[in-house]
């Protein structure tokens, strides 16, 4: 049984961490993410890098879709804004990595601002509709220009930190580990701030929002462009750790693999973004290494993708059936019964 | 450019667009008829589309049965599937957000993209040929024969749609559910079947136009993407307007084939989202939607 919990002051009460387990617990994750890359493969450590990076863009769709109740299908596209505008700066310019990586967030930003003026208009569904527009429209515009490498694409010679290339998965798990934990300390925050309880206002009912006196187009476009800046940077990391950006890299696909994951994950939680990305990133994985243990696991590898695909889809329908508040719920479950413990409910 | 246009070329151009359209306007209509009755937006019609066509094929080239049966079969098989969508799916999510039974749609398209990918892998298939392969001029004008015939049969079923639906019982059950669920409850109609049989008469419309797609541009699993240009289709003609479908459907193949002809393939899907966002900003709920008036 959890004791002692009483919170007397409203800051104590708005605390990001509360608990003093929680602050354990923190410190024994930190420690298990500084100490990760010194006990894992290779391959761990690539998957390592992609969840990250898929966190950092999730977290991004969150604060848009979980928060501020806006479905966006176009955190793809923003992604690609920020990942191309890396590659140019890399390629052409030159600039220094940290640099690039802000410039990438924000014409990404920049993008989700012009892709979120009807939003004031459109909403629900169309708007989700007019971000897939905005989305063929990205598409389109890396496939057929010239600056963009049209369709085959740029590839982006590696980060460099002080004279060092960031050429492994060791050494840019450096990198966007960091990057990935800041940006998620950003968004947690955010939440305990004006800006935020006003996306959460518009959530919740958009014209009492207003009558509240929150204006609701600048609220919604700096929503729209705040999970853009997070899909940019993202994009960024992205283009550092393939180090190619082809037109078919940011599909429509992966719009939706976003949404899913805060599905899955639990939408307006950060937890819930952290686990869904990381459960969707894990899924095809685990899958493959299911299929290797399995006997006559070689005649069995043409069904993957396919079986891939259902799963992919049946993990969506389960939860929105099943556990329509995600992971997240299901963690605040576990967290339950060990805070009552001996006691049942 | 002066002078010289070549007024013959686009005129056929135009006719190969509308009847292309004629495919979209069945294949909205069947959108719009879950939309109008469920306000679900099914965002797997393409791949429901997909499926009509893939028990076709199955009914029609593995097991070589005659047409007259292979059709009705596909087209049943697939209004079954769409029975069992809406009860395991679609039910259970009665009165959550509308953006959750998007969503899973959007987990349905996913899970039927990689089924059919599963039994009939994702290789490309080619329907067995039942219209006939005279070609059909218009005037000075040639017009593909499978063009033709298929937004022909398009028509007759867009016509049968709306006369049974007008008329038939279950069509007055599903309008007046549509345009009034607590009054629909309250005169006696049982809403739950209601749905049902938009589910099911939906996934039986998407067979048939599924049937002709893929009669005229072969079958494979990445058919659903038909499915991207029937969503704009009915955002543009307003998700809940049968006249928006039909009118929307028309228009979007004519934009698509003009974008084609004059400016290249590739411009054809970017031409159609371009109209789609100018629609959204002049007339947010479509051309023929109907504006909510939302209240505190």
């Amino acid at each position: 049984m959890r004791i002692g919990t009483l919170k007397e002051t409203y800051i104590a009460d708005a605390a990001l961490f509360d608990s003093r387990t929680q602050k354990v617990w923190l410190a024994v994750g930190a420690a298990l993410l500084v100490l990760f890359p010194f006990m894992a493969s290779d391959y761990w450590l690539y998957l390592a890098c992609l969840v990250s990076i898929n966190v950092a863009s999730a977290t991004g769709l969150n604060i848009l879709t979980g928060y501020t109740g806006l479905v966006s299908l176009g955190q793809a596209a923003f992604m690609g804004l920020g990942a191309y505008t890396v590659a140019v700066l890399e390629t052409k310019v030159g600039t220094p990595f940290v640099l690039n990586l802000l410039t990438g967030g924000f014409v990404a930003m920049l993008g989700g601002i012009v892709v979120g003026i009807p939003s004031l208009r459109v909403k629900g569904l169309y708007l989700a509709i007019a971000t897939i527009a905005a989305s063929f429209i990205a598409h389109f515009i890396f496939a057929n220009w010239k600056f963009t490498g049209g369709t085959g694409g740029l590839s982006v010679p590696p980060a460099k930190l002080f004279g060092m290339a960031l050429d492994t998965s060791f050494r840019l798990y450096w990198l966007i580990v960091p990057v990935t934990l800041l940006m998620l300390l950003g968004a947690a925050n955010l939440f305990r701030t004006r800006v935020g309880r006003a996306f959460i206002a518009i959530r919740d009912r958009d014209i009492s929002a207003e009558v509240l006196g929150i204006p609701l187009l600048r609220y919604k476009l700096l929503s729209f462009g705040l999970s853009s800046f997070y899909a940019g940077v993202a994009g960024g990391l992205w283009a550092y750790f393939f180090r190619v950006v082809t037109p078919e890299s940011f599909p429509l696909l992966m719009s939706i693999f976003f949404l899913a994951a805060i599905i899955v994950g639990g939408m307006g939680s950060i937890l819930g973004g952290i686990l869904g990305a990381v459960f969707m990133t894990m899924v095809p994985e685990l899958l493959k290494l299911v299929v290797d243990l399995m006997p006559g696991g070689s005649e069995l590898t043409v069904f993957l993708s396919p079986v891939r695909t259902v799963i992919f889809g049946l993990l969506i329908i389960g939860f929105l059936v099943f556990e329509p508040h995600g992971l997240a719920e299901v963690w605040r479950r576990v967290r339950r019964f060990f805070h009552l413990w001996p006691f049942r409910n | 450019m002066t002078g010289n246009f070549d007024w013959a070329y686009l005129f056929e151009i135009s006719l190969t667009g509308i009847a292309g359209g004629g495919l979209y306007a069945l294949a909205a209509l069947a959108f719009v008829m879950v939309y109008k009755a469920t306000r679900v937006v099914n965002i797997a019609i393409g791949e429901l589309l997909m499926v009509g066509a893939y028990l076709f094929f199955t009914f029609a080239s593995m097991f070589a049965l005659p047409l007259w049966l292979a059709i009705p079969a596909a087209v049943l098989g697939t209004g079954l599937l769409g029975a069992v969508i809406e009860r395991t799916m679609i039910r259970p999510l009665l009165g959550e957000p509308p953006i959750s039974v998007f969503m899973v749609t959007v987990g349905l398209a996913s899970v039927l993209v990689g089924l059919v990918e599963m039994i009939w892998t994702a290789d490309q298939r080619r329907l067995p040929d039942f219209m006939p392969t005279q070609p059909i001029m218009v005037g000075d004008a040639f017009l593909a024969p499978k063009v033709f015939w298929g937004a022909l049969i398009a028509v007759v079923f867009i016509a049968a749609v709306l006369v049974v639906f007008r008329f038939w019982r279950g069509g007055v059950a599903l309008r007046a559910t549509a345009s009034d669920q607590a009054a629909a409850y309250s005169v006696g109609i049982n809403v739950p079947r209601v749905f049902s049989l938009a589910w099911v008469a939906s996934a039986m419309l998407a067979a048939i136009s599924g049937i002709i797609v893929g009669s005229i541009g072969g079958i494979s699993s990445s058919m659903g993407v038909f499915g991207l240009s029937v969503l704009v289709v009915v955002i543009v003609g307003g998700l809940d307007s049968v006249l928006g479908a039909l009118v929307g459907g028309i228009l979007i193949g004519l934009i698509e084939a003009l974008a084609g002809a004059y400016l290249g393939g590739e411009y054809k899907l970017l031409a159609t989202f371009i109209v789609l966002v100018a629609v959204l900003l002049v007339r947010p709920y479509g051309l023929f939607g109907t504006h909510e008036i939302e209240r505190l």
